[in-house]
């Protein structure tokens, strides 16, 4: 229910602002230019020039303009972005060169699994080395800590002087954006492995390799995988950037080729469609994590749940009603005075 | 209200059965040595004391129970036993070898159960045996013969989130058992425990330990743990961590709850409770005397 309710809240925001006349709608659209020279018809301008220039009209008896309040262009009410959902795959390109949107969002979403295979390849071993063995971490750890502060856009430039101008640069670009924090977060999610786990398998005849493989890794991995899943979504913030360097590919060059052509219905569609494939493949990776680890239990969704509710001791309720008169049972007096003679007190029932 | 003490044996009084036993347990071969053992926390020995030298000599399928208040170091004993922790000096002899580092001779069930939740139960009775080697199906055979002996042989393919804490420690105690240890360390096992099942898991570990040939070093805070369980109970003090005695158990086996009233078992438990908490009378530490509440009637 308040999964539904967290998609409708925010939609029925924007429905009100599109489709309500008098919120916002800062612009008018001129329907008939009337006597204003610079008018035109489908023209969208300021309300204030509006109704300035539609009282110079009617001060020099000329015709009045008329119009009715539109917002933007920019801001797309909720109907057209549905329709450019459908919409946006079916419609051709204008140039016979450019991609069709599906191509590139396949494109973007191939990019960016080059990316994050590659990084994972290298990362998440090197993750789990420097969380088992000091000496990995005092190795590497520094360095990776000083690197990671380096932006990854910054070296778009390089990566294109040295891997060219198409996908190389871009599947870099995410490469560095993701190994570096890959590198951190796993190596601290290992070190939370529980060290009893490690004793346990100690005093049973683990050692060396095998305690790695069959104990740290396995204790790791479930929380290994939720890394793995959150910092797949920072890939995707790393995929718009990567996607500017060089030659524009993929869904980034959709969206500023649509917004070239003023198509905001579309440009909206596209970003809604990065948010949906994302949900859609976190939903899909969640529902994986109960099929290959099912030893894990659901995890904490929140920290207060409802039903550890707070109720006000009963004392409290008693002391406010002997404090109306003297008439109450003997214990609730007793807390009343109690209050009374010494403000805050903890007052208990015996 | 004053009330007269029972007239209680002297622990030392022990029935021809009971001495008879213990002359039969000391001509057994001594499984674990301890020989001045001692540790000290913090740089160059000069930090706070865990336990003075110390030495006890544990003959095969004995039941040693340490017992003591917190902070006496009869965990840090266990676990250097165990190998988990570096002694100051003195050595540790399995057999008659020096030991050093954790081994599958010195099987360990801790008190917080310390299973894989990654493996079923029946795999986490097989990791032992696949860390020394043996085949999947050798091992497989003999994991559900040790969970057939521990009672859980229908809950094999469970996962240990899904078992109450009693049994996840009978996994734990199958687990260590499954390697065949020459010494089972139990450090505080039913610590965690709620007190029915705590006695539950007591009458199990004795049924347990009848059947399968193993030695047992136990740590307990509970005296009448210990005296139900133990043939001879280390009795540890504090500041600095030391032995103050080792009793010989006065109450005959096999044991039964019964027991628990008898006039040794009154003895003895009356014996340890003044190596612990002093002997009888002694003040009681008293509260600063703060009050926060009133009531009609005041509790006594």
């Amino acid at each position: 229910m308040l999964v539904v309710l967290s998609f409708v809240l925010p939609l029925a925001v924007w429905a009100i602002v599109s489709y309500v006349p008098w919120i916002w709608h800062p612009l008018v659209h001129v329907t008939d230019p009337g006597g204003v020279d610079y008018f035109m018809t489908g023209m969208d301008v300021d309300r204030a020039v509006f109704a300035k220039e539609a009282a110079n009209a009617a001060k020099a008896g000329l015709k009045l303009p008329q119009g009715y309040r539109v917002n933007p262009l920019y801001f797309q009410p909720p109907h057209a972005v549905a329709k450019a959902f459908y919409t946006a795959f079916t419609t051709p390109p204008r140039l016979p060169t450019e991609p069709w949107l599906h191509e590139s969002l396949g494109h973007s979403i191939r990019t960016i699994m080059w990316g994050f295979i590659a990084s994972s390849i290298f990362g998440v071993p090197l993750g789990i080395l420097c969380g088992t063995y000091r000496f990995f971490a005092k190795l590497q750890e520094p360095f990776v800590e000083f690197f990671r502060y380096l932006p990854a856009p910054a070296f778009g430039a390089l990566c294109v002087a040295i891997l060219g101008i198409d996908d190389a640069p871009k599947i870099a670009i995410i490469f560095i954006g993701t190994f570096f924090q890959q590198v951190l977060v796993i190596a601290n999610t290992v070190r939370k492995v529980d060290p009893a786990l490690i004793e346990a398998a100690e005093t049973l005849g683990a050692r060396g390799w095998r305690l790695l493989t069959q104990v740290v890794v396995p204790a790791a991995i479930t929380d290994i995988y939720t890394d793995m899943r959150i910092l797949l979504g920072w890939a995707w913030t790393y995929l718009i950037v990567a996607e500017v360097v060089g030659t524009m590919s993929g869904i980034t060059y959709f969206i500023n080729q649509q917004a070239r052509y003023r198509h905001f219905d579309n440009v909206y569609a596209a970003i809604g469609m990065i948010g949906i494939i994302g949900l859609a493949c976190d939903m899909m990776l969640a529902w994986l994590a109960t099929v290959i680890f099912p030893w894990k239990r659901r995890t904490r969704k929140a920290v207060l749940t409802p039903h550890r509710k707070y109720t006000a001791p009963e004392s409290a309720a008693m002391v406010e009603k002997s404090s109306e008169g003297p008439g109450a049972s003997s214990s609730a007096t007793s807390a009343a005075n109690l209050v009374g003679e010494s403000g805050g007190a903890i007052a208990r029932e015996a | 209200m004053s009330f007269a003490p029972l007239k209680l044996p002297d622990y030392h009084e022990q029935s021809p059965e009971v001495a008879a036993r213990f002359r039969r347990i000391r001509e057994r071969p001594v499984v674990l040595k301890v020989r001045d053992l001692h540790k000290t926390f913090g740089a160059n020995g000069s930090g706070h004391i865990a336990f003075e030298k110390m030495s006890l000599d544990v003959h095969r399928r004995e039941f040693i129970c340490i017992i003591g208040p917190s902070g006496c170091g009869k965990s840090t004993f266990i676990r250097i036993v165990a190998g988990l922790e570096d002694a100051s000096g003195g050595e540790i002899l399995i057999d008659g070898h020096p030991v050093s580092g954790p081994g599958p001779d010195r099987g360990m069930v801790f008190q917080g159960y310390t299973l894989f939740p990654w493996r079923t139960v029946k795999h986490n009775v097989m990791f032992g045996l696949e860390m020394r080697g043996k085949d999947s199906s050798t091992a497989d055979v003999e994991a559900r013969q040790w969970l057939d002996m521990v009672g859980l042989g229908k809950f094999e393919n469970a996962y240990p989130h899904e078992l109450s804490g009693g049994m996840k420690q009978r996994v734990a105690i199958a687990r260590a058992l499954a390697n065949e240890p020459r010494i089972l360390l139990m450090d505080e096992p039913f610590g965690a425990l709620d007190a029915l099942t705590r006695c539950k898991m007591q009458s199990y570990l004795m049924q347990i330990w009848k059947k399968v040939e193993v030695t047992v070093l136990f740590i307990t805070h509970d005296l009448e743990e210990a005296c139900y369980l133990a043939d001879r109970i280390v009795v540890m003090g504090v500041n600095p961590g030391r032995v103050l005695e080792v009793i010989e158990n006065p109450m005959p086996r096999p044991r039964s709850t019964e027991q628990l009233l008898s006039p040794e078992f009154l003895a003895l438990k009356h014996r340890l409770d003044e190596l612990i908490h002093g002997p009888a009378g002694t003040e009681e530490e008293k509260l600063p005397v703060i009050k926060l509440t009133e009531a009609g009637d005041e509790v006594e």
